[in-house]
């Protein structure tokens, strides 16, 4: 086999790096506006632990990127079609379950991803894992409380809650697709077995379904695009908002 | 929905030996995400490593008007004391 590049390892970077930062600013947009007090801060926690990973992961990607980007020109200088998030996390939050169902799903892929990551060949990667995974652990840990109250509460709660299952479902085929980077980089060592991944995500995700009472969606339509920058319209505007700052004063600091 | 939500009294121990100290309440639906939310309210700091939840209705309080029956008879019993007396001479272990 031929030696991994170094655009490889980049584009790989940006996918973990991405999906972080998008599902951090997702999460955020609920501070303040969340049901209780007490869960704004819970949310705005969990998007301040993805922050702290994406900044890690973006640092990491812009030195073997070597063309001098950091953090802050990977996350604010960049158009939609160069993200390698997963269409996932940019979707709308739309209301507290859908918000569940996406924390959910993201939380049980990311935690096995980064447990596999931590015997990374790579040691910068390992590191960076061996940190969030302990973040994913809660993260989970929340989602699941979550759903089980929505999906095993009232009636309303549990309608909401499959709805939003329903309607999240088909987003997660991309998250544990195994294309051929993520194959290939996890044939040497580098990365997480795709397919272990899905595995572990089921293995999760479908008893903690049935215990909160929800009915596991049937695999159908599978919209993809994320990781080769088709993204939804949501990330033009997500984006839009994130960015705005430091395009209007470049370099500006709190 | 705060109305809807029970309140929970909060006792964090900040370190192993030390006891649990009340640092404050928060609402929660069930003891489960109490003990959830108090971590994340209370704890983001590295204040804790032990964290209790409480019903607020689960408390007992003395009242502030019983506040002269409870606790002034203490004021003047000097005997309560250890200082209060004094050891003689020769006595071993202690």
């Amino acid at each position: 086999m031929s030696e991994l590049t170094s655009d490889q390892l980049f584009d790989y970077l940006l996918r973990l790096g991405d999906d972080a930062l998008i599902a951090a600013q997702r999460l955020g947009e609920w501070y303040a506006s969340s049901p209780e007090m007490e869960e704004d801060v819970a949310l705005a926690n969990l998007a301040l632990d993805q922050l702290g990973a994406a900044r890690a992961l973006l640092t990491y990607a812009g030195e073997v990127e070597g063309a001098g980007r950091d953090e802050d020109a990977l996350a604010y200088l960049r158009a939609d079609r160069e993200f390698r998030n997963c269409l996932l996390v940019e979707l709308p939050n739309e209301n507290f379950a859908v918000t569940i169902a996406k924390l959910l799903f993201l939380s049980a892929y990311q935690l096995p991803l980064y447990d596999a990551l931590v015997s990374s060949s790579d040691a910068r990667l390992a590191e960076i894992a061996a940190k969030a995974r302990k973040e994913s652990a809660y993260h989970l840990d929340h989602a699941a409380r979550w759903t089980l109250r929505l999906g095993d509460g009232t009636q309303e709660s549990h309608r909401r809650m499959q709805a939003a299952v329903d309607a999240v479902w088909p987003y997660v085929h991309e998250l544990l697709a195994a294309d051929e980077t993520a194959t290939r980089l996890a044939s040497s060592g580098l990365a997480a077995d795709p397919a272990e991944l899905r595995a572990a995500w089921l293995s999760t995700v479908e008893p903690l379904l049935a215990e909160a009472t929800l009915d596991r969606p049937a695999d159908g339509w599978a919209p993809e695009g994320g990781r080769v920058g088709r993204h939804t319209e949501h990330l033009s505007y997500l984006l839009g908002e994130m960015q705005v700052l430091h395009r209007a004063h470049p370099g500006a600091r709190w | 929905m705060s109305g809807e939500w029970p309140l929970w009294e909060v006792f964090v121990r900040s370190r192993r030996g030390l006891s649990h100290g009340h640092v404050g309440s928060l609402h929660a639906p069930d003891a489960e995400m109490a003990l959830r939310n108090a971590r994340d309210l209370y704890t983001r700091r590295q204040e804790g490593v032990s964290i209790w939840v409480v019903p607020a209705d689960a408390i007992t309080a003395s009242s502030p008007d019983e506040k002269d029956a409870f606790f002034d008879p203490a004021a003047d019993k000097v005997y309560r004391y250890p200082t209060f007396y004094e050891v003689p001479e020769g006595v071993a272990h202690l």
